[in-house]
């Protein structure tokens, strides 16, 4: 058996990037996720040390605990990952971040903190496990799920769904993507052009609940995405070192974005007249998969214009969390000079 | 115009005895319309006189037009407590008919002439000011007339009062920050009226001021711009804040100084200031910042602690550092807004479920709000806890003269913050190990270059290695850790301060800014021959002198703004053994206690009276 593991640019192998076994029923689409999640750190050769965890409460928001055990992460509490990843982030502006959210976490208690977060365009990626469904409280509807929908525990919806994707867009994100738990390689390409743009990324993810709502007639289930998934475009992402190699490239079909640290994004598209820089194009597109019964995946919208947070606050290089004494106190010199003005 | 003819005889007349440097002024006027600046201008104008002075804003939860009135108290003594004013500058036609009515026999009251009115007291001396007609010819317009209004009161009150024309002058020039323009025209004004009143106003009632030099070498500032200022020598570095009264000044004040202060030799910030969506995310990046290593604060009342909840408890449980400052309001609910309490000590002391315990520190003067200002944030990070320091609106919003503030002398005191390399020393690093036996552990911050240093927080149960437990064992040793931590709280926290005298019947507790009345109370029973020793607690959990003091009284009178006596409870409870001595008196109607007030419950305990 070859016991040699390949180690990346910063020498890490893929196990290194591995935590705690999940706890999470078997099939989640959820633990798919995380899979990505460390597949993608570990092929960008992200140092763990650089990056942090963040999390809301729910399924979803567990799975941080299984993925890069060497970094450090906040499982928060219920909807108000934003507000602590925003605080995080203003106190250490040079670590990456991924927060992992749900539909109840994101679309209902936390849906207020999470169109803040857009507005403010906190740079860090944003992932929804999207199931529509409550898991941990046993199978009551999520704002997500579809409408008219029937459920063994939680009976009729009566209520039509609060779109993520459709909520980052009217917010403002630069960065918005849907993918589907079973098509890994999107979620990859997706999560690597995300961890490399400037600002906030979301990426809406249906993700299903193997225990609650996967039957096949489901709008979240394994079954209903294969069969309904209409991709936008096939997704490439070239790292800054690495050179773009397409075959038969025509600047027709394909589309190249440039992101922010120097990676590129290559995307084919499989629509012919879908461009992702236009925002009432993705709403139109959206509403319009909703209606037919689509799946609508891949890079909704795109648009790195708005600077981050970060970069509006004005910050030097070194984090606030890292600044010495002397440039967090100021002077004796200084007091008394400001008091003189309230002799 | 002619010597006004006195509307009525006062019992005091001019041959009677001067009351000098020893009384208080109300100024009633509607809100939004510039008379603040004409108030403080007032109150600077004693100051430089070397008086010792304080001002109360009691205004109205609205932005222009309602009743506001502005109390200034001078005097010699040093007392800055509230006390019913005996002098009226009555400006506003709402409320003159009550305004009037609540003046003492003897009082003053300076008004408007333009308000229809008819001075009906034969025991007040009465000087109608004709506003219109003083700023006719003034060349100003609009808006700005009627800010500018106000300054005829200033003339005049100067006069009546023996206020030196420059010293206003001067206080013009403060409160306009040298804008020469704005000093003119307000002076023009101020001297039209002086001369005026010069001229046509017979002084008949006994109130003057004489210059002292009690204020030398003084600062004039409120609670808030000290406290901000301590957090700015605390290094707080991120503020996330939503906007409430009586807490925004605090704010305020952050944003003005951080800029003048908190830069890097690039000039670039050394701060993050952001203006939350609501309470519950200004909370969440202040724990967000604290967990990634910057220290961070909020500042709000009531209604914001309120929703602070459940991150509180969070960062309590998660052991992550975080200030609020509560500038204590009138509550339940809403309540009353713009008017200044005491009640928030029991809720701020267990915000959160379960078995949640904070921190509390209770300022009652600029110098302590600008020393927990920046001690706060050592606190917080040396017990790896919330910290929240219960100001109030009264102390938050005015202004009171201090000493200025001594510059902290010792350095920013960081806690146990594992480095990279510190790490690598450890066999192992475990975030919640009692290593030292404080009940304190060990944390590492994001960033942390070593691969071990990386934890998980949570809210959820956890064993010494911050993994998921749900072992009754591992939350029981969690939680007595915790509580281990707390006791060792009680050596950290700033001591009580405590005044004993000889033949003492009666130990009166209090905190914060009931003191100023608590103190003038004392003096004047103490002329009575009713000695009284007094302790202020300035923290929860209290320290070891705080059930010292406790233990050596027969009798203990705990005075608060609250209706339940709610500090009296606390100690209560921790102090069971002594229960039955430990009495409570707790008054809240929204205003600042008066030393009257506290005398007249201090002889009715010590008389056996209920409260």
């Amino acid at each position: 058996m070859d016991r040699v593991q390949k180690l990346n640019l910063v020498g890490l192998s893929k196990a290194d990037y591995a935590a705690a076994p999940s706890t999470l029923c078997k099939g989640c689409g959820h633990n798919s996720i995380a899979n990505q999640i460390i597949q993608v750190c570990y092929d960008l050769s992200l140092r763990p040390q650089d990056v942090i965890k963040l999390s809301g409460i729910g399924c979803s928001s567990k799975s941080p605990a299984y993925f890069l055990g060497q970094s450090h992460g906040f499982n928060s509490l219920h909807g108000r990952m934003p507000s602590l990843g925003t605080g995080a982030l203003q106190a250490n502006h040079t670590v990456r971040a991924i927060g992992v959210s749900g539909d109840g976490d994101t679309g209902s208690i936390g849906l207020g903190q999470f169109k803040h977060l857009v507005r403010r365009n906190v740079r860090m990626v944003y992932v929804v496990e999207n199931n529509g469904v409550y898991g941990l409280t046993k199978g009551q509807f999520s704002a997500t799920a579809e409408y008219g929908q029937d459920l063994k525990y939680a009976g009729h919806n009566d209520f039509p769904p609060i779109d993520v994707a459709v909520e980052a867009i009217v917010a403002g994100a630069g960065f918005v993507a849907r993918s589907f738990a079973g098509d890994a390689k999107q979620v990859r390409e997706l999560l690597k052009a995300a961890l490399s743009y400037r600002g906030l990324a979301v990426l809406d993810i249906i993700s299903p609940c193997v225990a609650f709502n996967d039957e096949d007639d489901s709008r979240k289930s394994y079954a209903w995405g294969r069969a309904n998934e209409r991709a936008l475009q096939e997704i490439g992402y070239v790292a800054p070192q690495d050179e773009i190699v397409i075959d038969d490239y025509d600047p027709g079909t394909t589309r190249v974005v440039e992101l922010h640290d120097g990676s590129r994004l290559t995307l084919r598209k499989l629509e012919a007249d879908y461009e992702p820089n236009d925002r009432m194009r993705a709403l139109e597109r959206l509403q319009r998969g909703e209606q037919q019964g689509e799946l609508v995946t891949g890079l909704l919208y795109y648009d790195d214009s708005r600077p981050s947070l970060a970069e509006v606050s004005g910050f030097g290089a070194t984090p606030l969390s890292e600044l010495p004494d002397d440039l967090l106190r100021p002077s004796r010199e200084a007091l008394e000079g400001l008091l003189a003005a309230y002799a | 115009m002619g010597v006004q003819e006195p509307l009525s005889s006062p019992r005091v007349g001019p041959e009677a005895a001067a009351i000098v440097n020893d009384f208080s002024i109300a100024v009633a006027t509607a809100n939004g319309t510039g008379s603040q600046t004409a108030n403080l201008t007032l109150l600077r104008s004693f100051f430089k006189m070397g008086i010792p002075v304080h001002g109360k804003n009691i205004f109205p939860s609205n932005i222009q037009g309602q009743p506001t009135w502005y109390h200034i108290r001078v005097s010699r003594h040093g007392y800055i407590a509230r006390r019913p004013p005996e002098l009226l500058v009555a400006f506003n036609a709402a409320t003159i008919h009550e305004d009037v009515a609540g003046l003492p026999a003897g009082g003053v009251c300076v008004y408007n002439a333009d308000i229809r009115h008819s001075p009906d007291r034969t025991d007040l001396t009465y000087y109608p000011v004709p506003v219109k007609e003083l700023l006719e010819g003034v060349q100003v317009s609009g808006k700005v007339k009627d800010y500018i209004a106000n300054m005829t009161y200033v003339g005049v009150v100067a006069h009546l009062l023996g206020v030196p024309l420059e010293v206003v002058r001067q206080a013009l020039e403060h409160q306009f920050g040298g804008r020469a323009k704005l000093v003119d025209s307000n002076f023009d004004v101020v001297l039209r009226s002086h001369a005026w009143a010069q001229e046509s106003l017979r002084k008949l009632d006994p109130y003057r001021v004489e210059p002292m030099e009690a204020t030398e070498g003084l600062i004039l500032m409120t609670g808030n711009e000290a406290g901000a200022l301590g957090a700015v020598f605390g290094g707080v570095s991120v503020a996330a804040w939503y906007p409430i009264t009586p807490s925004t000044s605090f704010i305020d004040a952050l944003r003005e100084f951080l800029p003048r202060l908190r830069k890097d030799p690039e000039g670039r910030p050394t701060y993050s200031v952001i203006q939350a969506e609501d309470e519950l995310a200004a909370i969440g990046m202040v724990v967000g910042a604290g967990w990634a290593g910057a220290r961070a604060l909020t500042a709000t009342s009531g209604p914001g602690l309120s929703l602070m909840a459940e991150f509180l408890s969070l960062a309590y449980f998660a052991e992550v550092p975080a200030v609020v400052w509560d500038i204590q309001r009138v509550g339940p609910s809403t309540g009353l807004p713009t008017r200044t309490s005491q009640g928030d000590v029991a809720f701020a002391y267990g915000v959160g479920h379960g078995d949640t315990k904070h921190v509390l520190l209770f300022p009652s003067s600029i110098e302590e709000c600008f020393e927990f200002g920046y001690k706060a944030h050592d606190l917080a990070d040396q017990l790896q806890t919330p910290v929240i320091v219960l100001s109030d609106l009264d102390l938050g919003m005015n202004n009171w003269m201090g000493e200025p503030f001594a510059y902290p002398d010792r350095p920013l005191q960081r806690g146990k913050v594992l480095s990279a390399e510190e790490v690598e020393r450890l066999e192992r690093f475990r975030r919640y190990a009692d290593v030292d036996g404080d009940g304190i552990p060990y944390r590492t911050l994001p960033g942390n270059q070593n691969p071990r240093a990386a934890w998980f927080g949570r809210g959820t149960g956890h064993d010494e290695d911050a993994r998921y437990s749900e072992r009754s064992d591992d939350w029981w040793r969690n939680m007595q850790r915790l509580d281990r931590k707390f006791q060792t709280a009680r050596g950290y926290v700033p001591q009580a301060v405590i005044e004993e005298v000889p033949g003492a019947r009666l130990g009166v507790v209090c905190y914060g800014t009931t003191r100023y009345a608590i103190e003038e109370a004392r003096d004047a029973l103490a002329m009575q021959g009713v000695a009284l020793d007094v302790m202020r607690v300035r923290a929860l959990p209290f320290g070891p002198e705080v059930e010292a003091f406790v233990e050596r009284h027969d009798d203990l009178l705990v005075i608060e703004m609250n209706r339940d006596n709610q500090l009296r409870n606390i100690l209560r409870a921790e102090l069971p053994q002594h229960a039955p001595k430990l009495h409570g008196v707790g008054y809240i109607d929204g205003m600042p206690l008066t030393a009257e007030w506290v005398e007249r419950q201090v002889l009715g305990h010590l008389n056996g009276r209920a409260d």
